[in-house]
């Protein structure tokens, strides 16, 4: 469903992706490897519409995307989390969850002032799901805290949560399991996996913690320096020699 | 008695200019709140408003219509739609072919856009100023005839009441409804409301038109407060109600409000005690103290980096 051909991303002097090339299946884990300052995030915002790439294509369900606004491309059904969480803080948990459906409901002002009764079954639906996705991450009993008061590993649940209520077909995470204590990852490794068995949702990772990368993914991507390594099925990457320099350096 | 009589009729009339401002603050706050800037036109937008009440009451007055709800209630329409369009045109013109620019240049646009207004009125109502017909008369008088009587105008509740439904309406308009969530959520994070398919285009035009609205309410009521308008009626009430919104936290609605009614009772209180010269020094003065003491303002959050 996502195919990134020759991508490459210029920075003045600075090439900070050269001729990355992968894709994502439906159904399927990718992740995308390297060391810090590799150019994954680089990647991530190409994707996402962050970014203006410089060279090569991203096709998204067969469409070129690539220099497309951010708004129009998540609407494709792409959705994103960033390194540090990026929840609206001052809101409450559930408006968190509300307010990412904002384009799920009538966008009528008319309606919304009126209550029509399809407006008040769409906002019913979209209440619906929010509680849906609390209890499915937990959250249940936070729902009327302030966003910003959570616990780190709940802002974290949270933010995959309000991915979720916007029913992607591509979900991209990057280094959701930053700062998690052991048991929390856990709990995400096994969340991820039912985000693809359960609800038929891609999903694209960057990630450092290897025990949850090679766990979870179909493929994995390996770049370093802003240039692909390897790429394969996580055993491949494992026995790679390229990989096993590139993070352990030269022996 | 008399002293706290006195006192009291300073009190009121720094309410009632106060809650003037905090209505043009909101406009302030607001804008300020979801792209960060400054709305320098927005004192003209407010002037505009003023105008066009007075304009809608003239007509009005014209074809014999004097029922004075009627008149009051045709010239706040006629004024929130001529204004909240005005605030549509400004973000559209002065701020969104610009966004994401450096700072100076949506700034230097915006006032720009507060120039071409005000001298756009100059040349179609002339620069004089124009009398507002005294629709409003009398009020209550407490206090003893032969020393000092404190009065409470008609007006004056009138302008309390209608700044008390609009703040209501406008807070249950922020948390309860879908638009206003969506506003809270593209101030506190623009790019990420942009990535859940929010479209802040939407939002930022929808908080202009808010702010504008609120400021023609403001324009229509110190009109017919002061008598009369001219050109520049919006420039000195901007920025007053810029300072109100400064002093209260920019960015924040409960502190416009509160900001604006610290500022008319201080101004108020100047001129009943002081001298009515000393009022605007008074003012701008609370601005410098907050500026130095508390940069965030009363009821502001200190902004944390966004990385």
């Amino acid at each position: 469903m996502l195919e990134v051909q020759n991508l490459s991303m210029r920075f003045g002097g600075l090439l900070a992706v050269d001729q990355v090339t992968l894709d994502v299946q439906e159904h399927e884990i990718v992740s995308i490897i390297g060391p810090n300052g590799a150019g994954k995030t680089t990647v991530f915002n190409c994707i996402s519409g962050f970014y203006k790439p410089t060279g090569g294509k991203i096709l998204f369900e067969g469409g070129e995307i690539q220099g497309k606004p951010d708004h129009k491309i998540s609407r494709l059904g792409m959705v994103r989390t960033f390194q540090h969480v990026r929840l609206f803080g001052q809101m409450t948990v559930v408006e968190n969850l509300l307010v990412a459906q904002h384009r799920h409901l009538n966008t009528n002002l008319l309606a919304g002032l009126i209550k029509t009764p399809d407006y008040r079954e769409r906002e019913q639906k979209s209440l619906d799901r929010a509680a849906y996705w609390l209890e499915r991450v937990g959250l249940m009993e936070l729902a009327n805290r302030e966003a910003g008061n959570l616990a780190y590993g709940q802002q974290r649940r949270l933010e995959i949560a309000r991915c979720m209520v916007t029913e992607p077909k591509l979900l991209m995470l990057d280094e959701p399991a930053a700062g998690l204590n052991p048991a929390e990852t856990k709990d995400l490794n096994q969340l991820i996996i039912s985000l693809k068995e359960d609800y038929n949702v891609s999903v694209l990772l960057i990630e450092h913690d290897m025990s949850l990368v090679m766990d979870i993914s179909d493929r994995i991507t390996v770049i370093n320096q802003g240039r692909p390594l390897a790429a394969g099925t996580p055993d491949e990457v494992r026995n790679n020699d390229d990989v096993i320099k590139a993070y352990l350096g030269e022996a | 008695m008399q002293d706290l009589l006195y006192f009291f009729q300073q009190l009121i009339n720094g309410l009632t200019i106060g809650s003037a401002y905090a209505l043009i603050a909101i406009g302030y706050t607001m804008v300020y709140g979801i792209i960060g800037m400054i709305n320098f036109a927005h004192g003209e937008v407010y002037m505009i408003g003023a105008y066009t009440a007075l304009i809608a009451i003239t007509g009005l007055t014209a074809f014999g219509i004097a029922w004075l709800p009627l008149v009051l209630i045709v010239a706040l329409i006629c004024a929130v739609i001529v204004s909240s369009s005005m605030g549509w045109a400004v973000e559209r013109v002065a701020y969104r072919p610009v966004r994401g620019r450096h700072r100076l240049i949506p700034l230097i646009s915006a006032i720009g856009m507060s120039i071409f207004l005000q001298n756009y009125v100059h040349l179609a109502q002339g620069s004089r100023n124009i009398g507002f017909p005294a629709l409003m008369d009398g009020g209550f008088q407490f206090g003893s005839a032969d020393s000092f009587q404190m009065s409470l105008s008609y007006m004056q509740i009138t302008i309390f009441i209608t700044t008390l439904i609009c703040m209501t309406l406008l807070s249950l308009f922020i948390s309860r409804s879908r638009i206003g969530r969506a506003c809270r959520a593209v101030s506190q994070d623009l790019r990420m409301a942009n990535l859940l398919g929010i479209d802040t285009n939407r939002i930022i035009s929808a908080t202009f038109v808010i702010g504008a609205s609120l400021a023609a309410v403001a324009g229509l009521l110190l009109g017919m407060y002061y008598g009369s308008v001219d050109p520049l009626f919006g420039f000195i009430a901007g920025l007053k109600a810029f300072t109100a919104a400064v002093l209260g936290g920019i960015g924040s609605i409960p502190g416009a409000m509160l900001g604006g009614l610290i500022l008319g009772v201080a101004e108020s209180m100047t001129s009943g005690y002081l001298s009515g010269e000393y009022k605007d020094v008074v003012s701008f003065s609370l601005l410098i103290l907050i500026l130095l003491f508390k940069p965030t303002g009363l009821l502001g959050k200190p902004e944390v980096e966004k990385i």
